[in-house]
């Protein structure tokens, strides 16, 4: 992990990765909330070598997590890193950016990206510093440079990814990322395992993303918190019915009538075995939920 | 501080009763920005601390869930001699514009009570300051907790929020006769700040809000809301109306383009209730 003490970007080690399938690197952040302590290596990341270059997927909640994913790709390649790709604009996932700014990559995220970190990163840089204290300081939120409407493909030499722009599921700007060669899909935040799934976008949406998700032809599937190992399907699965049962739950609330407030305070999360901090992100899911489904005819 | 002695509890109380009574708190609420809102609001009249609820009640959660979406709701008392609340203003005192909104009410609300939703950038007072028709001014308050790194008081779906622009939902519920009903407006509007300006893309959200809400019945004011964008995406009110007779109530809203959405609903009271 982190080398807490120093927070300075060159003091950090290596972050430990494992290798997942051939060329394909994870690191699995711990299930926290980010703080000075974890310096937001709370979320997944990851990194492909192909025989060009190397690809990153997400860099963590701050530069100096950032930086140590670095320092674990230069130990272990010295081929160029040519596209840092962020799965949505969560700062868990895009606030190592920062760090790979000197090797000129190409900075890939989903169309709607550039507005989404527009609108939020103020807050998220506010947040970063009263969570992470001097750490959180002097942050910059770094932009995609190339975005993806629908569908991409990226190059590394001898691998093509292939990236997929969701309609707005967890986020309004979730992009998925497939090494074919391995069989190996980043989903990002559109599965959580291990830690409550937390809705900023579109329960609705999600639901009907998570299912297309599960019923892909992969080999693994790698979440944006926890690991599923192989039963990755049943995490979806799982996911599925939490996020199901607070729709349910949520519509027979409004049919009755029922006020935001008594909504959020009523609903109860169900099956959460396995979930880390439902007490946190519970009741904000109600509150997404029923601001969502007021809208229904 | 707590006195630790009997001679310090009688100095704090002899300083308590040479301050102004808004000062007296000694939670921290008394914060610069709150001392310039209130001259704002309400200059240099008396405003007085309702503790007990006595005139109004303020309820909002002890930690903001989800910062884009914070439930407050205000709650006013009858009062004795005929005198009601006819403004409620609302202020967050961290928000980057910290009076979220004034709502004016007539004898035709009823009762003025607010339910609204709005965004909180931080940890911050929440306030509820109510102005009676004979001149008194009274406030309530809370205190928010942020919430969690990943939450914004940001838009969730930009583009479905501008698809639907200027969609409204507005329902009053059945009540019984004489009572105050409650009635609820919701519109969907981005009800974006433009304060997000992201120097490296350039790009950013152009300031666009609703910044009056007019409630009417038969032509006659019950509630007028001047509000920004401290209220959440698709900003939604719930308050009461307090109908004599048959007719219809109606909502004009207006936006910060001078964008007008107008929508309406029919009150039959003699029907109400059976």
């Amino acid at each position: 992990m982190l080398s807490v003490a120093a927070v300075g970007v060159q003091a950090l080690e290596a972050l430990q990765v494992r290798q997942v399938a051939p060329g394909v690197f994870l690191f699995q952040g711990e299930v926290a909330e980010q703080d000075a302590r974890n310096l937001g290596a709370i979320s997944n990341l990851g990194f492909i070598v192909g025989s060009r270059c190397v690809a990153v997927i997400d860099t963590g909640g701050s530069p100096a997590v950032g930086a140590a994913l670095r320092a674990s790709i230069r130990s272990r390649t010295d081929l160029p890193v040519c596209y840092v790709i962020n799965t949505h604009v969560h700062p868990d996932h895009i606030l190592g950016n920062q760090a790979f700014i000197d090797d000129k990559p190409v900075f890939v995220g989903h169309a709607r990206l550039p507005a989404a970190l527009a609108a939020r990163s103020s807050h998220y840089l506010a947040a970063a510093e009263r969570l992470m204290g001097e750490a959180g300081k002097g942050l910059q939120p770094v932009p995609p440079s190339r975005t993806v409407a629908v569908e991409d493909e990226l190059d590394l030499g001898g691998r093509t990814l292939k990236l997929r722009a969701w309609p707005t599921a967890h986020t309004d700007n979730d992009l998925t990322v497939l090494d074919e060669a391995t069989g190996t899909l980043f989903a990002g935040d559109l599965l959580f395992v291990g830690h409550l799934p937390v809705v900023d976008g579109k329960i609705l949406g999600w639901i009907k993303v998570g299912a297309a998700l599960a019923a892909m032809d992969v080999q693994r599937i790698v979440p944006g918190h926890g690991d599923a190992g192989e039963a990755w399907r049943e995490a979806f699965a799982k996911q599925g019915n939490y996020l199901q049962g607070l729709v349910d739950q949520t519509r027979s609330a409004l049919k009755a009538g029922k006020t935001l407030s008594q909504t959020v305070s009523e609903v109860g999360p169900g099956d959460a075995t396995g979930w880390a901090l439902v007490d946190l992100f519970h009741r904000r899911n109600v509150t997404s939920a029923f601001a969502e489904l007021e809208w229904e005819e | 501080m707590k006195p630790t002695n009997g001679w310090s509890a009688a100095l704090a109380a002899c300083l308590f009763l040479l301050l102004p009574v808004a000062q007296a708190a000694d939670d921290g609420s008394d914060t610069p920005i709150w001392g310039k809102v209130r001259t704002l609001l309400v200059g240099d009249r008396p405003v007085i601390e309702d503790t007990t609820g006595s005139v109004l009640e303020i309820d909002a959660p002890v930690r903001a869930e989800d910062a884009a979406v914070v439930p407050v709701s205000v709650r006013t008392k009858q009062l004795p001699g005929g005198a009601y609340v006819s403004k409620v203003h609302l202020v967050i005192d961290e928000n980057p514009s910290p009076i979220g909104g004034t709502f004016t009410f007539t004898p035709l609300a009823g009762r003025a009570d607010i339910e609204t939703r709005v965004r909180i950038e931080a940890y911050s007072w929440v306030r509820a300051i109510a102005e009676t028709s004979d001149g008194k001014v009274y406030v309530a308050r809370r205190f928010v907790k942020a919430s969690g790194g990943c939450s914004a008081p940001a838009g969730k779906d930009m583009e479905e929020a501008l698809a639907r622009l200027g969609k409204m939902k507005f329902k009053v519920e059945e009540g019984s006769v004489g009572q105050p009903s409650v009635a609820q407006l919701m519109i969907s509007h981005p009800n974006s700040s433009g304060l997000a300006m992201d120097q490296m893309t350039r790009l950013f959200v152009p300031p666009h809000f609703v910044r009056r809400v007019e409630v009417t019945f038969g032509g006659e004011p019950v509630m007028t809301a001047d509000v920004d964008f401290s209220i959440s995406e698709n900003p939604n009110f719930r308050f009461y109306v307090l109908p004599a007779k048959e007719g219809e109530l109606k909502a004009v809203v207006v936006d910060s383009k001078d964008l007008r959405f107008e929508s309406s609903v029919a009150i039959k009271p003699g029907l109400r209730g059976s």
